[in-house]
């Protein structure tokens, strides 16, 4: 037995709350002139940031498309299970989805930017024949003002994760018998589901869809590549702020970011008193004897948004492959003259760098994070301890609190007490959000394992510690993988964390993706965009394959296969 | 020295409830078969044996093993053998993979090998040296089971249910061979069965609790 086992649980809560603790102190201490950044007064850095005149509307932006884009993305959700629950379009739609959960959000914008820009592929495509544009419509579709490319952008990248998180949280219900039951009482389908599994699904999925509407208010790297300029979301006004040489600005950017965290407070508050308000009418739904004949006829709908929110995903992610291998390409032909190597060969050089600094912090952090929850899981199980509710709570902190509110305190605290910041430090906060993906997705296979097995290799004379090694790591092969995959994926897509942890010093393929985002060569962000894809999908090829290569012989541990 | 499992004013209790309480001996050869219906105990007797009672569970008295006090020994010290009502080969590793997990430790490879291709002769199982755990037969699996269970060298022998997932012709087959190898080596048997031919079969004395 090793007592140091007991303090792993403690280290990775720590891992998950001090760089957010710190972070959260970073912004408001020196705000209140607890500590000093030289060249910044607070009070003058309050009043520049409330005499901007952008704030009010940037703020209103960070709302509407935040709360339109989880709405949406909810919505989407729950169309599509209420309508085709059990249905073949259902498995359809989960097996189309669930790659598109690791495709980076950033390349996932720039996909769709391509495929909805006035020279993109849907314009070609019904140009000029039914349209008569020869030239790209002066129509401003991308950055538009009103935040609702952006909008449409997060909520097609957040609908496959609210699906999946609610078609895990559906195999923990009785949802076929509740239907059955309703349905002979003479309910619709739909009406059904959404009467008696909806309530049960929705309580389970809270959290997951405050994680939505936290991170589509304030993500950065999307609305810097779709969302408004003139003036751009609140988050990305606060990264310009943080990334201006003058030192001045850094509080400036502190006072925004406190901003930034009250709005998505007080945003949360009010989408609970709307749960709230949403359970009292659907109370009065349920028990109104209204048997929702009708809404069976929404089912087409249910495919066709389905099926177009995918696509939007899946043609964007086509999109920047031919525009990395495009030679010639004129308006409005839907294909390329020819198609070419020389993107390629000509950005090949400065990817490999990029390239080799994402490999090592998304190993790291994901390494990190396995030997940390690995730790924290068998602490569980030899001495019997079971996480709180608490505990589980801090797991979903760093992603509800949002990222644009505490990672510039952690560069203001770095800056003040002259620690350099650089990979470690981008390691280190890269964990930050890795660690709960990888936990979450670790927990139920480890839990899962017959422990009968521990028992018997115990009784055969095996150690704890064989057993962990030689019996239960084994076994969980596939399920290890899997979760080092999601833990690599997640690393990948991390632009703020890299950026303010790294001081600007540290580039990654997701940076220099996003800092291709102004200058309109679409070229290179196909490279650029295809090789962030593929460094967060390679992963997932290794962990479906290996374990198929590592247990060929052994039936019993290969995943099932469809 | 007194040989056999002797369960010394054994009493496990949850919280104030009292759960069961034991006072017997097994001699080294002889099978106690313990009856009872689901929720009596029984299992929480074996994890009691085997050292892995949940803590909820308070343990009073000893558990003495051929003069060996093992009541607060972990699982791995004890010498005691189990057997599940699954097979719970470990799924990761061959059919001789498997038995060379049970086997003790010492001699070279080849020794070990040959020990381990001896013992799948003696059950039967000669050439599933390399076989898939997932690719035997129900009496096959409970075979290997049973003699990567005895290469440890257990000096005492606990079987939970261990024939209830075989069917009827199979499970007296497997039985005998469990009751003659283990009166061969001489171990004390503790039983756990809701099955009234498992004890008759036994012939040993049988405790019922609850």
């Amino acid at each position: 037995m090793t007592p140091s086992l007991t303090l792993v649980p403690r280290l990775t809560l720590a891992a998950l709350v001090l760089p957010v603790g710190a972070g959260l102190w970073g912004v408001i201490a020196p705000l209140l002139g607890l500590v000093q950044i030289t060249g910044a007064d607070p009070t003058e850095a309050i009043d520049a940031l409330l005499a901007w005149p952008g704030l009010g509307p940037s703020a209103l932006l960070s709302v509407t498309t935040g709360v339109s884009a989880t709405l949406l993305a909810l919505s989407l959700v729950v169309l599509i299970l209420s309508q085709l629950h059990g249905r073949p379009a259902l498995a359809w739609l989960r097996r189309l989805l669930s790659p598109l959960l690791s495709v980076p959000h950033a390349a996932a914008a720039f996909g769709l930017a391509f495929l909805i820009a006035p020279s993109g592929w849907v314009t070609r495509v019904f140009s000029p024949w039914s349209t008569g544009w020869d030239q790209p419509p002066d129509l401003l579709i991308l950055n538009d003002p009103w935040g609702l490319t952006l909008t449409l952008g997060l909520a097609i990248k957040e609908a496959p994760f609210l699906l999946l998180m609610s078609l895990a949280a559906l195999g923990q219900t009785r949802a076929d018998q509740s239907i059955l039951i309703a349905r002979a009482l003479g309910h619709s389908a739909s009406g059904a589901w959404l009467k008696t599994v909806f309530p049960a699904i929705y309580a389970q999925i809270r959290l997951p869809v405050y994680v939505v509407l936290a991170y589509s208010m304030t993500a950065v790297d999307v609305a810097l590549i779709l969302g408004p300029t003139r003036p751009s979301t609140l988050s990305v006004q606060i990264l310009r702020w943080m990334s201006d040489p003058d030192l001045a600005y850094r509080l400036q950017g502190a006072a925004g970011a406190l901003v930034q965290l009250a709005l998505v407070v007080g945003v949360m508050a009010l989408w609970r008193a709307a749960e709230q308000a949403v359970a009292t009418l659907g109370k009065a739904w349920i028990t109104g004897g209204s048997r929702s004949s009708g809404l069976d006829r929404l089912r087409p709908l249910a495919r066709v948004l389905g099926g177009l929110s995918s696509l939007g995903v899946l043609l964007g992610l086509a999109g920047l492959v031919i525009w990395s291998f495009a030679g010639q390409w004129r308006y409005p032909d839907v294909l390329p003259d020819q198609m070419t190597l020389r993107s390629w060969q000509r950005f090949a050089p400065q990817l490999t760098d990029p390239l080799m600094e994402t490999a090592l912090i998304a190993l790291a952090s994901t390494g990190i994070a396995l030997i940390l929850c690995i730790g924290s899981l068998e602490a569980e199980t030899r001495h019997n301890l079971r996480p709180t509710g608490r505990a589980m709570a801090l797991l979903y902190l760093p992603l509800l609190i949002p990222q644009i509110a505490f990672l510039p305190g952690l560069q203001v605290l770095l800056l003040q007490s002259g620690l350099t910041s650089g990979r470690w430090v981008v390691v280190l906060s890269h964990l930050v959000f890795v660690l709960p993906y990888v936990f979450l997705s670790l927990s139920d296979p480890w839990r899962a394992w017959d422990r009968r097995y521990g028992t018997v290799a115990s009784a055969l004379g095996s150690s704890p510690d064989g057993v962990l090694f030689r019996v239960r790591l084994p076994m969980l092969l596939a399920p290890l993988l899997t979760a080092a995959a999601i833990g690599c994926a997640v690393s990948v897509g991390q632009y703020l964390p890299t950026l303010l942890a790294g001081g600007g010093r540290v580039a990654t393929i997701t940076t220099e993706a996003v800092a291709l985002s102004s200058g309109g060569n679409r070229r290179a962000i196909g490279v650029y965009a295809v090789a962030q894809t593929l460094a967060a999908l390679i992963p997932f090829a290794i962990a479906l394959g290996l374990p198929r290569l590592v247990h060929r012989n052994r039936r019993a541990l290969i995943p099932e296969t469809r | 020295m007194t040989t056999g499992l002797t369960l010394k004013s054994l009493r496990i209790t949850r919280g104030e409830t009292e759960l069961l309480a034991i006072d017997t001996d097994v001699p080294s050869g002889a099978v106690l078969s313990v009856m009872g219906p689901s929720g009596a105990g029984k299992s929480t007797l074996l994890a009691a044996l085997t050292g892995t009672l949940a803590p909820a569970f308070h343990l009073q008295g000893r558990v003495i093993l051929n003069g060996r006090d093992i009541t607060n020994l972990p699982t791995e010290a004890r010498r005691v053998g189990i057997l599940f009502q699954d097979d719970l080969l470990f799924p990761h590793l061959s059919v001789g993979q498997n038995m060379a997990f049970g086997l003790t430790k010492g001699g070279t490879r080849a020794e070990r090998r040959a020990k381990i291709e001896t013992a799948l002769t003696d059950v039967g199982l000669e050439g599933f040296f390399e076989r898939d755990p997932a690719t035997l037969s129900g009496g096959q699996k409970a075979r290997v089971a049973l003699m990567r269970m005895l290469l440890s060298a257990p000096e005492a022998l606990l079987l939970d249910e261990a024939f209830g997932g075989l069917d009827p012709a199979l499970r007296e087959h497997i039985r005998a061979l469990v009751f003659t190898r283990a009166r061969t080596l001489n171990l004390p048997v503790v039983m756990v069965t809701h099955d009234p031919a498992d004890a008759e079969a036994a012939d040993g004395p049988i405790l019922k609790i609850g």
